[in-house]
This record gives structure tokens, sequence and C-alpha cells, in this order.
């Protein structure tokens, strides 16, 4: 049995506001969110003694170049550029680091800029494999791979596009209660199904939007949250696994359905216990798929399940509850935060006119890097109120 | 079902010629094995010396056992499309200018699955496709899924399109029609659907032979054009530069003999003047003309053919300056390649083994008939393909050549 997180706890969930383009560098945002962590905690940025960072637009830094950025010496640094997984794995490096005692408290932040061409360059460059046998295949960038997961997908399980319709209408009703939300206007299941071609089956309000933002929060002991009389939630469990399955032909899993009975065990908890679940939702499949392999479903049977299921924050089944990046936006590595802060905002009551009732126990999940044809960097943590 | 391509309607000459874009060309070194064997028409995936896995994408080691023993292994490329789409989106100008684009994501039978551009008669998934490396208007390779079996049409796919030289519907310049080989290019050229062939001869006031016959051709018109004569080359250059979609230089001196059986320098300085300034010259006067006209609609400019020589690889010493001046002219193409490449237009370089003509008299068989010649760069173009070997000769050299360059080197000078 792995060991448990003991009295490490997060709190101070902080977004910087996003927007679709920005002239300023990932560096603003991410400096943003450390100021914002500051104001939030009242704790001042040289009392931070630990620092994890993840972008996408900090190049040619890396954290290193960012501790002189801003002036701060922590005693403990990690860069994790790991996507849409990042807000998982930084948990779990800056608990340990807590718990160990290396660092007491941790600022763990994300943060991309948008500029009006920075998303191709980013595509070009992604990864060896993607500007070598993906970007020069129409560079649709993740639209194209994603249209092959979601095509395969509706033929083998039956999934309709109304099924994933459900998912996107239900976080844009969660978005129009969520003030940082990109997305403004209520979505209709008709608008969803008519909207414009991208990458059949995928249409528009498939794709997530790149846009510009920060997210952050702070990793540090109970009795240190307490004296700053910070609310705070306990980490219960958490997983990771980084190519997971590699000899499937196409990815109808991720590595959650490795892990997940560790996952619960390590909770002490199950499934029927999750209050609401924040999933990686670059694109409502791979929500779809974070269902199944973190045991909600069997698979296959993801689209009965959002049948059965209300998915508003208020519904049975509460599923991104501020909107998701299909409706707040996806700022770079801040998407991979996203899920994270909003599951602190919700159980430390500070998720206001969205807030899921009773919560107690939430899922948080990520998903990252596709680095060829596939998603390669996938975790989950369970926390809990206090 | 692919419609068959129908003659271009008049070009309206107030509109504006586009400018050419390309797709996305940037690759790391181990990714180019792929490039390498799609320029000679050959679909090769890496193979794991100790394991035998089949890799892709393109990598450092092998990813079953870690070897770095990954050498490049012909693929039949039979395999199932397990998922498709067609792109109505792209982030990259070349596809935005292309879109609706089909793609398609393949279990091949060798292992691996692949993202593969489609060819239009492939049905949705599930379907048996087999799939193939052709170089894309970048220069570098890509892969392509094409229908199990041959359907009508084939190569009128607009997609295809895309990857092939194709000459039907197009206006070709052969630069000396004097010649056996000049004359069968000439004629298979047009028997591949070419629109208008203007065809060079170096001294207009002399008949030669066959000049009555490629005079009555319809497609064809006679150009005078000298290739040692800059004023010659820039003067047709000027009045038909503008409409060459594919130009097949086919001029050419060989003589026998190496160094010591020769005096003096005119015979090779002649050989050199025509195979390497001549080259030079064209590519001065035309190249532009020709990079112009790279996005020109469905009959753009679209190809350079250069005749070399094996002999172009390693020197043949009994036909020594010959080999020297071809060689110049292999390593001006490459010049010329890397030119010509940012608007797509692609350099086909034919390397053939010895011509069955009266310069190769005391060379024994097998040798390369003009119209096995003609017959090869057709093909090139329709495929795609950079580097052509036509002939068993020239194809033992390259295998000799590419297996020890030494050995052949030593080879050759033992005859």
């Amino acid at each position: 049995m792995r060991r448990g997180y003991d009295d490490v706890v997060i709190t101070c969930p902080v977004t910087v506001p996003y927007v679709r383009y920005s002239i300023r560098g990932g560096h603003w945002f991410l400096a943003r969110a450390l100021a914002e962590l500051v104001k939030a905690s009242g704790v001042a940025k040289a009392s931070m003694d630990g620092l994890c960072v993840s972008s996408f637009t900090l190049t040619p830094d890396t954290a290193i170049g960012f501790t002189q950025h801003v002036g701060v010496s922590p005693r403990w640094l990690d860069y994790v550029p790991l996507g849409g997984a990042s807000g998982v794995v930084c948990l779990r490096r800056a608990s340990r680091a807590v718990q160990a005692g290396d660092a007491d408290i941790v600022a763990c932040i994300a943060g991309d800029t948008s500029h009006t061409d920075s998303f191709r360059l980013t595509l070009a460059n992604f990864s060896m494999f993607a500007r070598d046998a993906v970007y020069p295949y129409g560079a649709g960038g993740p639209n194209a791979s994603f249209a092959f997961l979601t095509s395969y997908y509706m033929r083998t399980y039956g999934a309709e596009r109304a099924d994933f319709g459900k998912m996107c209408v239900a976080q844009r009703d969660n978005a129009l209660k969520y003030s940082e939300a990109l997305f403004k206007k209520p979505l209709t299941l008709a608008e969803y199904l008519d909207a414009r071609p991208i990458a059949e089956p995928l249409r528009l309000f498939d794709c997530v939007m790149p846009c510009a933002g920060g997210e952050g929060f702070l990793v540090m002991r109970k009795a240190r949250a307490l004296d700053l009389g910070l609310p705070y939630v306990h980490i219960l469990g958490t997983i990771e696994r980084h190519n997971g399955f590699p000899a499937d032909p196409i990815q109808m899993r991720g590595g959650w359905a490795v892990d997940r009975d560790d996952l619960y065990a390590q909770a002490g908890v199950s499934p029927s216990d999750i209050d609401f679940f924040q999933t990686y939702d670059d694109y409502p499949v791979i929500s779809l798929m974070q269902i199944e392999d973190l045991g909600f479903c069997a698979k296959g049977e993801g689209p009965a399940f959002v049948r059965a299921n209300t998915l508003t924050f208020d519904g049975s089944f509460p599923v991104n509850t501020s909107g998701g990046q299909l409706s707040v936006g996806q700022a770079g590595a801040a998407g991979g935060y996203l899920g994270m802060v909003e599951a602190v905002r919700q159980l430390t009551g500070q998720a206001e006119a969205r807030a899921v009732k009773d919560a107690k126990v939430g899922l948080v999940s990520g998903f990252g890097m596709i680095n060829f044809d596939r998603g390669l960097a996938s975790g989950a943590a369970i926390l809990g109120a206090a | 079902m692919t419609r068959e391509l129908s003659r271009p309607k008049r070009k309206n000459p107030i509109l504006r010629t586009r400018l050419a874009t390309l797709p996305p060309g940037a690759r790391s070194r181990v990714a180019l094995g792929l490039t390498a064997a799609a320029a000679r028409g050959a679909f090769e995936l890496q193979v794991c010396r100790d394991c035998q896995a089949v890799q892709y994408p393109p990598r450092e080691a092998c990813q079953a056992c870690l070897s770095s023993r990954l050498p490049w292994r012909v693929q039949a490329g039979d395999g199932e499309l397990i998922a498709d789409t067609t792109l109505a989106h792209s982030n990259d100008l070349f596809f935005r200018e292309r879109v609706p684009w089909r793609l398609g994501y393949v279990r091949l039978d060798c292992g691996p699955t692949v993202v593969v551009h489609m060819h239009g008669d492939v049905p949705p998934a599930p379907a048996r496709v087999k799939v193939g490396a052709r170089l894309d208007k970048s220069g570098q390779a890509v892969l392509i899924a094409f229908p199990s079996q041959e359907v009508p049409n084939m190569a009128d796919d607009r997609q295809l399109r895309e990857f092939t030289c194709d000459p039907k519907f197009r206006k070709v310049l052969v630069t000396d029609g004097k010649t056996g080989i000049g004359q069968a290019i000439v004629k298979a050229i047009i028997a591949a659907g070419a629109d208008l062939v203007w065809v060079g001869h170096a001294e207009p006031w002399k008949k030669f032979p066959g000049f009555d016959e490629l005079k009555a051709i319809p497609q064809v018109s006679l150009m005078p054009l000298d290739l040692t004569d800059s004023k010659s080359v820039r003067e047709i250059a000027a009045e038909i530069g503008g409409r060459v979609d594919v130009l097949i230089n086919t001029a050419e001196v060989h003589r026998n003999f190496g160094i010591g059986n020769r005096r003096g320098v005119e015979i090779a300085q002649a050989e050199m003047d025509v195979n390497y300034f001549g080259l030079l010259r064209l590519a001065q006067e035309f190249g532009p003309a020709l990079r112009g006209r790279a996005a020109d609609g469905q009959s753009n400019a679209v190809a350079w053919v250069n005749i070399l020589s094996v002999y172009a690889l390693a020197n043949f010493p009994p036909h020594g300056t010959f080999s020297a001046s071809k060689a110049a002219a292999h390593s001006l193409a490459q010049c010329l390649r890397a030119e010509m490449r940012p608007a797509g237009i692609r350099v086909i370089n034919v390397f053939p083994g010895p011509i069955d003509h009266e310069w190769n008299q005391q060379i024994p068989p097998p040798k390369v008939t003009p119209q096995a010649l003609a017959t090869a760069i057709v093909r090139a173009l329709k495929d795609g393909v950079e580097d052509v070997y036509p002939g068993d000769v020239a194809q033992e050299w390259l295998e000799r050549w590419r297996d020890n360059p030494k050995a052949l080197e030593r080879e050759l000078s033992n005859p």
C-alpha cells in the first residue's frame, strides 16, 4: 500500500483572467499567478520556499529562468511540462516535497500566453513525432488526432454526436455561472449539432479554444493553512501513468485504467462516493474515456451513462462545474490546472452560484501531450473537503 | 470514384497568379530515412536488427528492445484503415488552401499505426488499404493510403495530384529533339497526355533523322535552342518560359576516352559546355519562370527533369571526361533542387546506365533503349519520384555504390 499524504493540504485556488489573445509573454501570466497566490494567502513570495511551474510559452526559459525573473529563491523547484496532466502531477510532486520536509509552502502555477500565431507555432514544433509524422498531414493539430478517436469510438460503441453534445451543453450551462469563462452565451444542442465542421465528426463546439490565462494553488501542511486562516482540502489519493497501453492500435483507454484500483484504495473511497468529476476535456470523447476508465461505467457504456445522467453542477453527475476548457477556454498548460483549481473551490465553499450541493469528495483527472497519435500523460487525484 | 481529369480552361491573363505555399517540411534527421527511400520510389520503415520490431514514427532506439540498430527496410504497406476524417480547417496555409482534406489512420499489417493522406477512392473505415510513401511539395516524404485494388483514373485524384507531376494536360519543353532519347521522350510524354511539347534543336538550318516525323505530331512545336549559347537560351525562355510546366533537359554531349587517350581539352570543354554549363544556362533562364508558376491552377509548373548518368556517381574511366561532366551536372542539379524547393517544383534526376546509342558501341549489354528511358521518366513524373536509375546496369551500380563507394571506384578502374 502506498503511503498517504497525511496532513498535506491544498489551498488558495487562483485564476489569472483568461483572454483570447494577449500581447504579454508566458512569464507575465505565470508572474500574475504567483502574485495572486501572494495576495490570496498573505504569504510573501520569499516565504514560498517551493515552486512548481508548467507552461508552453515560457521558452526559451524553464522554471529556473523564471526564479530570477520574479526574484524568488526557492529551496525546491520543479518544472512539469506535461500539459493537461500538469495539475495532478504538480500536486503529486509538491505534496511529497512538503510531506518530506523539502519545502514548507510550494507555489504551483501554470500559465500561458496566446498570440494570433502562437498556437500554430506550438503545434508545428510540439514534439519530434508530431513534427515528423502528424503535422505534415494537414496540420490539423489535435483536431485531426481526436477526430480519429471520436469516429472510432462512435463506430465501436454506438455513441451519437448528441451524446457529446449533451456534455458540451451541460458544461456551457456551468460556465454561465463562472465569471472567468470566455464563453458567455448559452449553447443549445441544435447549435452544437449544426456547428461548422472542423474535422469530421468533430465540429466547432467539440474543440477547445486556445487562449491566454493562468491558474495556481498552494501546497502546505494543514497546521500552516490553519495558522494563515486559509480554507483547504485534503489529498486522499493520486495516480499518474505515462504512455499507458502502448500496444493498443488506437487510444480507446488511458493510463487511468491501469491504476484506478490503486487510486480508490489509497483514497479509501469508491466511485459512488465521488460528488463531482473535473475531467480533462480538450474534446468530449476524452471526458467520456475518463468516465469509463475511472470506473463510473464499463468501457463502451459511456454513451448510456451520459444519457442516464444530468451533467450540470446541480445534476446527478456533475462534470466540469466551471465549464471546463470547452467553455472556459484552453489557456495552454493552465488547462491542466483548471479542474484542480475548480475542485478546490468546490470543496472550500468558493464555487458561488455553481456550487455542488454538499460536495465532500471530488475527482480531478488530467490528460496531456498528444505526442503522435494519442495523449501520453494521464493522472488523477481524489480530494476531500476539510 | 475519381472523376477523369478534364482539360483546364484557358487562363484569364488578368487574374493574379497565386504564389506557391508548401506543406510543413521540418523533419528530424532520423525521419529523413523515409524521405531517402521515397525519393527513389520505395516505402521503407525502420526494422530492429535485433528483435525485428517495425518502428514508426522514425526513432533513435527500438521501442521494444532499445537497440540502436534500426536499418530501413522495404515494406509492403498493406493495412487496415481503422479511422478517417476530413479536415475542414487547418492551421497551415498550404492545407488551408486545399481543404476539405481527407486523412486516415491505418494499422499496418507489419505492426505500427500510421497517419496518412488519403486517395479519394479509399472507402470509409474500416477498409483494407495499401500505404505508400510519396514526396510532398516540401520535398519530404509522407505516407498515402491507396485503395487496395487499382481503380479507374487513379492518378487523377485531387489529393494525389499534390504529390505527383503527371504530364497530363501539361506543357513540356524537351530541350533537344535531335537524339533518339529526345524523340522517344517526346512521344512518351505525348502518349501520357501532354498538351503541347516544345522541342529544341540546336541547328535549325539542318534536318536530323526523325525531323519530319516529329514535325508531323500535332502537339509538337519545334524551337531553335542551343544550350551552348546564352542568348539562344534567354530568347527561348523569354518566349515560352512563362508557359512551361515540365522541363526535360535531354541535351548532352557524350564522347569516349578518359585523360590519356586524347590530346587537348576541346572535347572535354564541349561536354562541359552542354552537360554542365548548358544546365546552368537553362536553370538561370527557366528556373525563375517555373518558380513563379508553381501554384498556377491545375496545370501549374511542377517539374524539372535532368538526364544525368549513373557515371555521375562514380567515374567510369573509359568515358572519363563524360563522367566528370555528368558529376558536375549532378552537383549543380542538387543546387537547382534546393533553389526550386521553396516553390515546390520537383527536380528529378535520372541516372541511366549505358544507353543503346553510337557512343556506347563498345559497352556490352544490357543497355537502356531510348524508349525504356522515356518510359522511366514518365513513370517518375507520375509517381513523383526524385531520383531514377533506369536499366539493370544503373540498378547494379547504385547497389554497389550504396554498399561501398570506394569498392565501386576500384571495380570501375579495373575493366
